[in-house]
């Protein structure tokens, strides 16, 4: 069996398990925030009406909370929703809520890996579709809507399908200005935005196993983006380390077998990568940042669970070191814990010297939500992992998805630029 | 089931023109309903009728897991989306909420039915009539736990140990 299979098999309590099979998996945590949360309360109020039992959840201590979509809240609605998880996870006993204002906050697929609470091999499912970010640690982790969100929080487990795995053995080394952005936003551009639909997007080879797990969570992030079930990563040594550092004891390492199956193998090697960007108004519109349109920009925002990490931060502060940005950037780390080592390593006055702008952690103006929407016809250059027609803002604005090196080179030129071609 | 199509001939129609995200923090069914389909036809609200169909192309409803998608199709009178493909985000919510019904169709059947047509879904069979153009297609059958999950009326209603 291959990881997946395995992690699977353990959670349904079965010796074996293929693509196809259904099961009911045990879930090992479960995530909702600001939007998914209130989702799910309707749900239950549903439930409650239906004479429906839904005093108690399976088991609180599984459960965390993030506030990150409409916060700080944007208006009136969004204020109430975060009044709304409050008194949630208050009724229900639920001890990890990341309030925002309150200490250690931010958007939940960084809270995840930040924080340390998935670990490998866990089944984990958020009410979120880019829950998949978190297969870089080795979980099996899935999005899923508010009912099936309120079954597991009532049942503490949720039917699957097994899916079959594509797998992408990946060669060689990224060159210092290509990052795991662009090799996502190539392979998306490969397969097509539902090119891993219904399945596993595993990821391996000498290239992942060079890479930080941070690039690796850019990779998973964005499986959602080729339709995937989930992305995956075989734990190793690092993440072990990642995990202890952030306080988390105790970490096992499941691997798949050797004999493992595959439906697809999927070869890349990466050393001559370029940096790609994905045009409006698809993930897998690609181009290299070369031959990309000369647009002028409005914008560079850096920010997101795809794009924000400590990690991309860093890359964003080499291009910005001793420059000034052309363009409106506005820069948001993705949980207080990275804005805080930013501000201990100098990146936000880095940041700031250049001319942008900081702002707190939240999903803000990704999905269009609040925080620096774009006008109609603006033209934005981003970190963040979709670019439908108004996904971040109006309808008829524009975005083109790239590294946070890109996005920094053209913050300062004001143009799609690669990193290597800045003065 | 009998309604009328309201036919979008593309692909890839994602969940944040199915609701656009500004309205994500809402969760009064009703008004969601008024906003359906807004990022793509701000004219879907007025035109559609309780008991219709939408049909579409490859990975209807890909994008963001929001719940809101379903539901705004559902309390707009949708009652089951005809796609050559469907995100399964999307696909699982519209089934375990049982909110509509997601039916995957074929070529013949997304060539051969217009906006307008009358259709009836013959879940016995697992065939499309085009009442309108007297034409019969094939729809793929649901499998053996999704038909379960719709046949119980979504998925808390549906006892697993069944199977
Ligand atoms: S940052 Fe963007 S992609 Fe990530 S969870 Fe928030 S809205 Fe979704």
């Amino acid at each position: 069996m291959n990881i997946v299979e395995k992690i699977l098999a353990r959670a349904s309590g079965k010796p074996k398990v293929s693509p196809d099979d259904v099961i009911f998996a045990n879930v090992d945590k479960v995530m909702i925030h600001d939007v998914s949360g209130p989702g799910v309360i309707k749900v239950f109020e549903r439930l409650q009406s239906q004479g429906i039992s839904v005093d108690k959840l399976w088991d609180p201590t599984k459960v965390w909370v993030a506030e990150d979509h409409f916060v700080p809240s944007a208006e009136k609605i969004s204020a109430e929703n975060i009044v709304k998880l409050s008194n949630f996870t208050k009724k229900y006993g639920i001890e990890k809520h990341f309030k925002y204002g309150m200490g250690q906050y931010g958007i939940c697929h960084t809270l995840s890996h930040e924080e340390a609470l998935v670990m490998p091999g866990d089944v984990y499912v958020g009410g979120d579709s880019h829950t998949n970010t978190t297969g870089a640690l080795g979980a099996f982790a899935c999005g899923l809507g508010h009912t099936d969100v309120a079954y597991v929080l009532l049942n503490g487990k949720i039917w699957f399908k097994v899916p079959e795995t594509y797998y992408f053995k990946i060669n060689g080394k990224l060159p210092d200005h290509v990052m795991a952005k662009d090799l996502i936003l190539k392979i998306i551009g490969d397969i097509g935005t539902d090119g891993g639909a219904y399945r596993t997007m595993q990821f391996g080879g000498s290239g992942v196993d060079e890479m930080s797990v941070q690039s690796r969570l850019t990779l998973c992030n964005m499986t959602t983006e080729a339709g995937a079930k989930n992305g995956i990563v075989e734990p190793d040594q690092k993440v072990v380390d990642y995990l202890s550092r952030r306080g988390a004891t105790n970490v096992n390492l499941v691997k798949g077998d050797d004999d493992a199956e595959y439906a697809k193998v999927f070869e890349y090697e990466i050393s001559e990568m370029e940096p790609m960007v994905a045009k409006p108004f698809s993930p897998d519109n690609i181009s290299v940042v070369r031959e990309a349109p000369s647009v002028e920009l409005d914008k560079s925002y850096i920010g997101s669970c795809t794009g924000a990490k400590y990690e991309d931060l860093v890359a964003v502060a080499k291009i910005l070191k001793g420059r000034k940005v052309k363009i409106r950037t506005e820069i948001l780390p993705a949980a207080i814990s990275i804005y805080q080592r930013a501000m201990e390593n100098g990146l936000l006055k880095i940041f700031l010297d250049a001319g942008a702008t900081i702002g707190p952690p939240t999903c803000g103006a990704c999905c269009g939500a609040h925080m620096g929407v774009l006008a109609k016809d603006e033209i934005c250059i981003s970190t963040t992992n979709r670019n439908f027609p108004g996904r971040m803002g109006h309808i008829e604005s524009q975005t083109y998805l790239a590294s946070p090196l890109v996005a920094a080179a053209s913050a300062v030129t004001g143009k799609i630029t690669d990193p290597r071609d800045l003065k | 089931m009998k309604g009328n199509i309201i036919k979008y001939a593309q692909d890839n129609i994602d969940t944040d023109v199915i609701i656009p995200g500004q309205y994500l923090k809402v969760h009064d069914y009703a008004e969601l309903a008024t906003h359906a389909m807004e990022g793509l036809d701000p004219d879907f609200h007025s035109k559609v009728k309780e008991g219709d169909f939408i049909l579409s192309g490859k990975n209807f409803g890909c994008g963001s897991s929001r719940e809101h998608a379903p539901i705004a199709l559902s309390h707009s009178g949708i009652k089951a989306i005809l796609a050559l493909s469907f995100a399964r985000i999307f696909y699982r919510n519209a089934v375990d909420g049982a909110y509509l019904l997601p039916i995957e169709i074929d070529k013949d059947a997304y060539d051969g039915i217009s906006e307008g047509d009358e259709i009836d879904i013959l879940l016995s069979t697992n065939e499309i009539k085009n009442i309108t153009k007297n034409q019969t297609y094939k729809m793929k059958p649901f499998s053996e736990i999704i038909g379960n999950i719709i046949a119980a009326g979504g998925l808390f209603k549906y006892k697993p140990d069944q199977d």
